[in-house]
């Protein structure tokens, strides 16, 4: 196996909103190397439909402290209000920012940037929904992936395309330690590449591949939260996962929250909107974690639709098809493409699908990952976005604000980063930083079990849908954990049929595997320990929010032995006082 | 309220058989090129990308494609199916048949069966300055645009660059150095932007040999594009932008 061995100040890990947001930031103050496992035009930001949201005031009414509220409450108070009200007031700055990058944003008549609802988000306190949500089309999350790409190339930003990640190495231990290196594997040689540095910073994205109905790329397997966690790196509040309440039915293909929010409405098999009976004042406009329940209850009470009432409707057929045209064309091409169904005049059969980790590598306001409860900043390692847990979304994220995180906080922490490798020496580049990477990499080609990389995942994909999903008991949760525990035996067994070098999507597949199993175990354990039910953590034999004992963010550590040790760290509170979530 | 009525195609539906014709190449294996086939049973509402995936990771993981998001937006698996490009993943069996034949897409260098070098493709997507040029102090707000501006560029906003169009064109095929549709598409998505004010040195660059005038509207980019843009109308547009000198 060849090695090289590169020197940069700063890595980047991933190139979507977030990475590529740091890379813009930190162009032209320090040498930089951007590692991204696709092309960056591929990464999941691309997929986001809806908007971004900011309290620009362009059709109605707004204020930045609005905004905060709703993000506070929909997030079920886990949210850390700082750091929330940071990311709401610089979220105007963050629109007005993209426009001027040339985002093409849909305007209102006078030429400003134009506003929808989406759920969640209100005007003064819960009075009503507002228009909040700035948006392209469909596609905001496409155009501020090229827009942000676009300004990467204006900036001659140095991208190492088809590098995976798989490993990072620190100079000295335990509390000492800063980081020295990331190590990646180059996709089209098989050949491994160590990047010294003064820094890197995670933008690698979610991992929803953990469950079988998801919204997610195939890509999206938590490589940077998974292989921190086996660095003593802990992941945040894992077990808040959220479903989103429009998932084309089987595919989990995402409908976005927009089709509400431009007046669709969800219906059961009686025709009846039935959010009006879970949520009076917002209706379908409620938040997803919210929606999502709804719909399974449903479903699970008799009324869901089809011929095993396994579904409900998501219903555009009273909005004018021009509206549609204009404001949806492209989930309503999903629906035709991968349905047959015309939207404009057929209900669409819809469900909860895996959407986003509210959870992941714990950081600051400025990107700085933590390693524990106390606050303790790691030089050098920075995280943002989706893979980062700061928190701003707490137990539910509102919609749009994964965009407004993505841009707000990737600025953010690339702005520390180019700060910190200022004035920071190179790191001594430890000698054995490529081989655990090697280790695992030769063990995974010379293996000669009989296990298939594709068959656990399933297994894995099947059972966390089941059972660690919407709802969760402590008993579904122990099954689980003793089928996660089988399988992690059984991959120690796995072997893969590509032995070589190029192009070895079976050996990638291999390696992610690793960490879709790590992350799905945290997640079970941190959420079995999590005796209430709080945002999209929905404890059945627990129904109740528990306030006097979980007002805290939960912090998963790997030890050495493997097992998991749970650490616990207050919400940040603030101004808003927990009170009962109803909408 | 609407009417909501039990729909047939929610129902469980029989699987069919597919064979898969696959195109295969590998560097570290093979002097040439080679076909092989598969036989895999799926539903008819599933993906090309489904049927691939059910070869890949049940008969031969050496079978090799890159795809992400699995429903046309991120643009990795183009390929040629049937003869024709488009995203594995935005082609369903009842649409193409059970009969399938996957090429890699033509005009860039095979890397490994279905995964080609994109490198060229990028180079030529950058050679047209495709991001937003406005020297002009914005300040503090958005810059105004009307509906109507934002609007006559907004079928070239759609471009995920995933090379359908620029490797379905006989003109690219046959010279590589044609800068091709794709990059075409996304200096028009520029061009045509009333913010921005590059658009005299775009036009330059596309006016070059290698430029919009080796377009011999064959039509096949727009055919190919899975995402419905207009792309030979937008060539159309940068070449009568040069021809008189306006946009």
């Amino acid at each position: 196996m060849n090695i090289h061995r590169h020197s940069y100040d700063a890595v980047i890990v991933g190139a979507g909103g977030a990475g590529l947001r740091a890379a813009i930031e930190v162009a032209g103050k320090c040498r930089t190397a951007v590692l991204t496992k696709l092309y960056p035009t591929r990464s999941h930001t691309g997929a986001a439909q809806g908007g971004m949201c900011a309290a620009l005031a362009n059709v109605e009414e707004d204020s930045w402290e609005w905004h905060t509220f709703d993000t506070v409450k929909g997030g079920d108070y886990l949210v850390d209000q700082a750091a929330a009200e940071i990311m709401c007031r610089e979220a105007i700055d963050a629109v007005i920012e993209l426009e001027h990058f040339g985002l093409p944003f849909n305007r209102t008549p006078e030429g400003k940037i134009d506003q929808r609802r989406f759920g969640g988000h209100t005007r003064n306190h819960g009075e009503a929904p507002v228009r909040r949500a700035c948006y392209s089309a469909d596609r905001t999350g496409h155009m501020i992936l090229q827009t942000l790409y676009q300004q990467c190339v204006a900036r001659g930003v140095n991208f190492f395309n088809e590098f995976q990640v798989l490993d990072v190495a620190f100079e000295g231990e335990g509390a000492d330690r800063r980081v020295a290196a990331a190590v990646a594997y180059e996709v089209a040689t098989g050949d491994i590449h160590v990047f010294q540095t003064k820094a890197v910073l995670f933008a690698s994205g979610g991992f929803g591949k953990i469950f079988k109905i998801s919204s997610n790329a195939h890509s999206l397997t938590g490589d940077g939260p998974g292989l921190l966690y086996r660095r003593g790196i802990p992941l945040e509040d894992m077990e808040m996962f959220q479903f989103h309440p429009t998932g084309i039915y089987k595919l989990g293909i995402l409908l976005s929250e927009a089709a509400r929010g431009e007046g669709g409405i969800l219906r059961n098999s009686s025709g009846e909107r039935f959010m009006e009976r879970y949520a009076p004042t917002v209706k379908d406009l409620a938040p997803r974690d919210m929606v999502s329940r709804a719909e399974l209850l449903e479903i699970r009470e008799g009324r869901g639709c089809g011929p095993e009432a396994d579904h409900v409707y998501l219903d555009l057929t009273h909005l004018p098809p021009e509206q549609i045209d204009a404001k949806l064309p492209d989930i309503t091409d999903f629906v035709r493409t991968y349905l047959g169904i015309e939207p404009k005049t057929s209900p669409i059969p819809i469900q909860p699908t895996a959407h986003y980790a509210m959870g992941g590598i714990p950081t600051n306001v400025d990107g700085e990952v933590i390693s524990g409860p106390d606050g303790t900043v790691v030089p050098g390692l920075y995280a943002a976005g989706e893979c980062a847990c700061v928190s701003v979304h707490g137990a539910n994220r509102l919609g749009t604000n994964s965009l407004l995180d993505i841009v707000v906080f990737g600025r953010r922490g690339g702005r520390a980063m180019a700060e910190f490798v200022r004035t920071a020496s190179m790191p001594e580049l430890p000698a054995d930083a490529a081989d655990d990477t090697i280790g695992r990499i030769e063990r995974l080609r010379a293996s000669t079990g009989t296990e298939s990389v594709a068959e656990i995942r399933t297994t894995l994909q099947d059972e966390m849908m089941d059972k660690a999903s919407v709802f969760r008991t402590e008993d579904s949760l122990s099954a689980v954990l003793d089928v996660i525990s089988d399988l992690k035996d059984r991959y120690q067994r796995v072997s893969i049929q590509d032995k070589g070098n190029i192009f070895n999507y079976d050996l990638t597949e291999g390696l992610e595997l690793g960490y879709l199993l790590d992350l799905a175990e945290c997640l079970v354990v941190s959420g079995r320990a999590r005796t209430e039910s709080r945002g999209a953590h929905w404890r059945e034999d627990h129904p109740l929010r528990d306030d006097a004992n979980w007002m805290k963010h939960t912090f998963a550590y790997r030890e050495d032995d493997g097992r998991i040790r749970l650490e616990y760290r207050p919400v940040e509170g603030g101004k808003y006082i927990p009170m009962e979530r109803k909408y | 309220m609407a009417v909501v009525e039990e729909r047939p195609q929610t129902a469980a539906v029989a699987k069919v058989t597919v064979h898969l014709k696959v195109k295969r190449y590998d560097p570290e294996r093979d002097t040439k090129p080679r076909w092989q086939e598969y036989e895999v049973q799926l539903d008819p509402k599933d993906r090309v990308l489904d049927a691939l995936h059910e070869a890949k990771w049940k008969q031969d993981g050496t079978l090799t494609f890159r795809r992400s998001c699995a429903h046309g937006v991120c643009g990795s698996d183009a390929m040629v199916i049937n003869g024709i490009n488009g995203l594995a993943c935005g082609k369903l069996i009842e649409n193409v048949g059970t009969e399938i034949t996957l090429e890699p897409i033509r005009g860039l260098p095979v890397i490994k069966d279905l995964v080609v070098d994109m490198e060229p493709f990028f180079a030529q997507y950058r050679a047209v300055l495709p991001y937003l040029i406005n020297n002009d102090d914005p300040g503090y707000t958005e810059r105004y645009q009307s509906a109507e501006d934002r609007e006559r560029f907004d079928d070239t906003t759609k471009c995920i660059l995933c090379a359908c169009c620029t490797t379905s064109c006989p003109v690219y095929w046959g010279n590589s150095s044609y800068v091709g549709p794709a990059a075409i598409v996304n200096a028009h998505r520029f061009i045509f932007d009333s913010r921005d004010q590059a658009a005299d040195q775009r036009l330059e660059i596309l006016n070059e040999k290698s430029g919009v005038f080796r377009c011999r509207t064959a039509f096949n980019c727009t055919d190919a594009c899975p995402r419905d843009i207009k792309v030979t109308q937008a060539i159309e547009e940068v070449k009568r932008a040069i021809l008189y000198d306006r946009v």
